[in-house]
């Protein structure tokens, strides 16, 4: 599909719309879950034993899916309830409407449930005369201001205690207004209180499903579900089939995982375990004065099973993994873009966050992905905090992907075909999309055009020509293409440790930034290799296909990854070690080669590959001698923020480990991610959300005790991000290593 | 076994003091005036299933939807404890014990030391032949709570107190 300006600067008055009401509560909640779930999951013995074992249970539930939900059926029936397994919204809202029908229902009370958005069920109800009460706190708030869910967890994450006191007193005029969140929560309770216990059906979701036992396992905190499953005398739960696990000893994961990847709570205050119809006496205040012991109540349950797309998605190799999520909301809540904008921006018609990308897809279509998939910069800080394992970053490439390949024709095919010699379906991707995919070739011909390309892209009337046409912010600063690239000026200049008098041998992968732009980056890097009796090479291999596979175009990645694996094969063979620069192109070979690789020439070129302040340190620790590099005596006290790819590879711990070895004296920033993420920051639309979420890593090193330290990223991105973000030289870790340095 | 369920005992009391939550340890025969300190009248229980103590006369163990919204406290039973958590597991019985446990300020779950269970995956296997069995339970973890205000505040559908009355098993001679 194209971006054509005017959706771009719409875009981007809605992310700044958004950013300037909502930005702050959103940041401070998603910031605070954020943390609590480091923190919890620390508590755990074997956090990453946990996740996989959720993993392994999801996988084989949704493998079994057909047989479960035939088991599930026999159970729930068994038990006295029953169950529809309906093929869509509208199918499932007839049903649930025929069931309020026949129970003459005036009210409904739900409890909170994502799937129930997801088939506007309320809105079925209400067209029918149904008073429909959502119990769940933050759903009453957003019930009340009429507005959607921001957060899959904490549904009115952006509104402050100050907007809802506004709102309730407006709407309410309660006889002294309302202020604290106390008094807001008291109100709430007293007012939702007495409709529930006046209702006749009672609404729930649930988190899982077991088919051994048929009991719906439901997370709260408010105890809004307990009320809501147990006080009316019929129940009515829905769920997405995607929720049915084989047997209720498989829970126990996923009670120890939700909560701490959700809020950071290492469990919420209630875990119910029902096994409707349950035991409990109906709580009817229209027989008050009838002991709960001496009733007799026949209760009515019916669970409904929602399809809408389920079955296909398990059909579908990429979405698949979609239905291993339990919708714990921590891939939202550790995502910088997310942390900036929340879920209005960054979520379609139902579900918000990383993972909604592929549940857009999957039950409303690719069109409700598509008009915020962008977001998923593919900084990959999510995929560790999944509590299934869920690669979700290549959900939001395999969407990107499919969503360039249908919409408008292109029209830019008159200058695109030099520039963008991708293996894309020419005529539908946005030109944006191609221009950035194509970086490489872009990046050559500015090199070989020096200084001349740099003098254009410097003109007034280019940046504006490529603002309106690309969508390139003018208020970004472009990188200048040097002349000589690394990969020449190796050639020219040879190695310095002979393969004789090595200790080992390296072959430095020239990335496209390194090789085009930073070339003096790559310099400092042959040269600290060689102070640790490394002998050097630079072959020239191309792209790594991390910028085409940004902007979705994977079958162009795959090429490139095949073309660099047919560059690297024969230094592998040789037993020479690759080194890189670039924490994004590591993570490429590391990670998502292994979907574009033979399995072997996967492994060998992971196990072969190491990020540069890695294998510094591997030298060190096999001897190599550090007095050659330059050290914290005499060197810079450095702030540092190492790549978001970088953290999720674990390799950032030996960039730290190397400035302590060597004596540095380094600040460090704890944010997720600079906001810069490749091209994302260069896009018009997203211009200042990037910005935003910059912002907070400019906060850190700002403040007193990092204000005056040279500031140092391990990312391209990051380096021009900060530079942008705090009109400061940035560098990379081997360029402060570097025993030429002058950085200060 | 006696330092093993001495350790799960301690695991039990640490994280309930983490969470804020009081817990008085008491005997079967002191178990009527421990109640007494614990809780706010009017009281409100379900017969507790233990064969050493049972509910003190002063509590209202037939409760109906009316003495229950006027109730300040319910006592009832848990049918065991987490250590990890600090949870206790509250069953849906017919006398109502689960709704009971739910609507009062303060909630004073009683259970028997022997009945802690050390983590999570016990609990679990412990709960599955009784869900399978039609069975249903809540395993609760401090007061009710919610963020969705603006801040954290304690007490929102459900209790905002909970004080665990924990009942010491047999003696150190047996």
């Amino acid at each position: 599909m194209n971006t054509s300006g005017g959706t771009r600067e719409r875009k981007s008055d809605h992310i700044r719309y958004l950013l300037e009401t909502e930005g702050d509560a959103i940041e401070a909640n998603t910031l605070g879950f954020n943390e609590g779930r480091y923190e919890s999951v620390a508590d755990l013995e074997d956090y990453e034993a946990l996740k996989s074992e959720a993993r392994a249970i999801k996988e084989d539930a949704i493998e079994r899916l057909p047989e479960l939900i035939d088991e599930l059926t026999e159970t729930v029936e068994a038990n006295g309830g029953t169950v529809y397994l309906a093929d869509d919204a509208a199918d499932a809202n007839r049903y649930i409407r025929e069931i309020a029908d026949e129970n003459d229902a005036e009210r409904l009370v739900k409890s909170k449930s994502m799937t129930s958005e997801e088939l506007e069920v309320n809105e079925a109800l209400e067209a029918d005369g149904v008073d429909v009460v959502e119990t769940d706190l933050g759903e009453w708030v957003l019930q009340v201001a009429d507005e959607a869910p921001s957060h899959l967890v904490a549904p009115a994450i952006h509104k402050s205690e100050d907007e809802i006191a506004r709102l309730f007193n407006e709407q309410f005029e309660p006889d002294e207004p309302l202020e604290t969140a106390e008094e807001l929560t008291t109100f709430a309770r007293d007012r939702l209180g007495e409709l529930i216990v006046d209702a006749d059906i009672g609404m729930t979701g649930a988190n899982v499903i077991t088919a051994d036992s048929g009991s719906l396992m439901l997370v709260t905190s408010e105890g809004n579900a307990r009320k809501t499953a147990v006080v009316p005398d019929t129940h009515v739960a829905v769920a997405g089939v995607e929720k049915i696990v084989p047997s209720v000893e498989d829970l126990a994961p996923f009670i120890e995982l939700i909560g701490r990847s959700g809020t950071g709570q290492d469990i919420t205050s209630y875990v119910s375990l029902l096994t409707p119809p349950v035991d409990s006496p109906v709580v009817d205040f229209d027989e008050s004065d009838v002991a709960l012991a001496d009733r007799d109540d026949d209760r009515e349950f019916h669970l409904v099973l929602i399809d809408n797309g389920r079955m296909a998605m398990r059909e579908d190799d990429h979405l698949r993994e979609t239905l291993y999520c339990i919708r714990c909301s921590a891939c939202a809540n550790t995502c910088g873009n997310f942390q900036s904008v929340g879920g209005h921006a960054f979520g379609g018609e139902t579900y918000t966050g990383g993972i909604a990308t592929g549940w857009e897809a999957g039950v409303h279509g690719q069109e409700s992905a598509a008009a915020f998939n962008d977001l998923c910069t593919g900084c990959s800080r999510c995929v560790e905090a999944c509590p299934v394992e869920i690669d979700i970053p290549w959900i939001n490439t395999v969407v990107r992907d499919r969503i360039n390949r249908e919409g408008d024709d292109g029209r830019f095919e008159f200058v695109y075909d030099e520039l963008v010699p991708d293996e894309e379906d020419t005529g539908s991707i946005d030109p944006q999309k191609r221009l950035f995919g194509n970086y490489e070739t872009l990046a050559k011909l500015g090199s070989a055009t020096a200084p001349v390309s740099n003098w254009l892209a410097d003109l007034g009337p280019v940046r504006s020509v490529l603002e309106r046409t690309v969508g390139i912010d003018r208020r970004r600063s472009l990188p200048a293409f040097e002349r000589e690239t690394l990969v020449d000026w190796f050639e020219s200049r040879g190695p310095r440790v002979s393969a004789a008098d090595a200790e080992r041998e390296a072959v430095l992968y020239p990335d496209t930034y390194t090789n085009y732009i930073d070339v003096d980056r790559g310099k400092a890097a042959v040269r600290v290799l060689e102070a640790m009796d490394v002998h050097v090479r630079v072959p020239a291999v191309g792209e790594s296909g991390r910028a085409p596979l940004s902007q979705g175009m994977i079958a162009t990645a795959d090429t490139k990854a095949s073309r660099v694996y047919a560059g690297l094969a024969e230094h592998l063979d040789a037993g020479r070690d690759v080194v890189v620069i670039e924490p994004s192109d590591l993570a490429m070979f590391h990670s998502e080669y292994e979907k574009f690789l033979p399995e072997t020439s996967f492994e060998r070129l992971r196990d072969g590959s190491y990020e540069i302040l890695e294998y510094v340190y591997g030298c060190l620790e096999n001897g190599a001698n550090g007095a050659r590099l330059r050290t914290g005596d005499g060197g810079p006290d450095v702030a540092y923020h190492s790549h978001c790819q970088q953290r999720t590879l674990g390799v950032d711990r030996y960039t730290r480990a190397v400035f302590e070895t060597l004596d540095y004296d380094v600040v460090e920033s704890d944010v997720e991610c600079c906001g810069m993420a490749g091209s994302f920051g260069y896009k018009q639309e997203y211009y200042e959300l990037s910005m935003d979420v910059g912002d907070r890593l400019a906060e850190q090193f700002t403040a007193p005790e990092a204000q005056n330290r040279l500031v140092v990223a391990s990312g391209t991105s990051c380096e021009d991000q900060l530079e942008d973000v705090l009109d400061r030289d940035a560098a990379h870790p081997v360029e402060v290593l570097d025993p030429r340095s002058r950085l200060h | 076994m006696s330092a093993e369920s001495g350790s799960i005992r301690n695991r039990f009391e640490e994280a309930l003091a983490d969470l804020d939550v009081a817990l008085t340890r008491t005997t079967p025969a002191a178990f009527e005036s421990t109640l007494q300190e614990v809780v706010t009248e009017p009281v409100v229980g379900t017969p507790l299933p233990f064969e050493d103590v049972s509910l003190p006369e002063w509590v209202d163990d037939e409760p109906t939807p009316a003495t229950l919204e006027a109730a300040m406290t319910s006592v009832t039973a848990a049918s065991f404890g987490i250590a990890d958590y600090g949870s206790v597991v509250l069953p849906s019985t017919s006398e109502g014990s689960e709704p009971v446990s739910l609507f009062p300020e303060l909630h004073v779950p009683v259970l028997h030391e022997r009945d802690l269970v050390a983590d999570m995956p016990t609990a679990i296997e412990r709960l599955g032949p009784e869900l399978r069995d039609g069975g249903s339970a809540i395993v609760a973890t401090g007061p009710s709570a919610t963020a969705d205000m603006g801040a954290l505040v304690e007490g929102a559908h459900g209790p905002n107190a909970v004080h665990v009355v924990l009942l010491e098993t047999g003696g150190d001679d047996e």
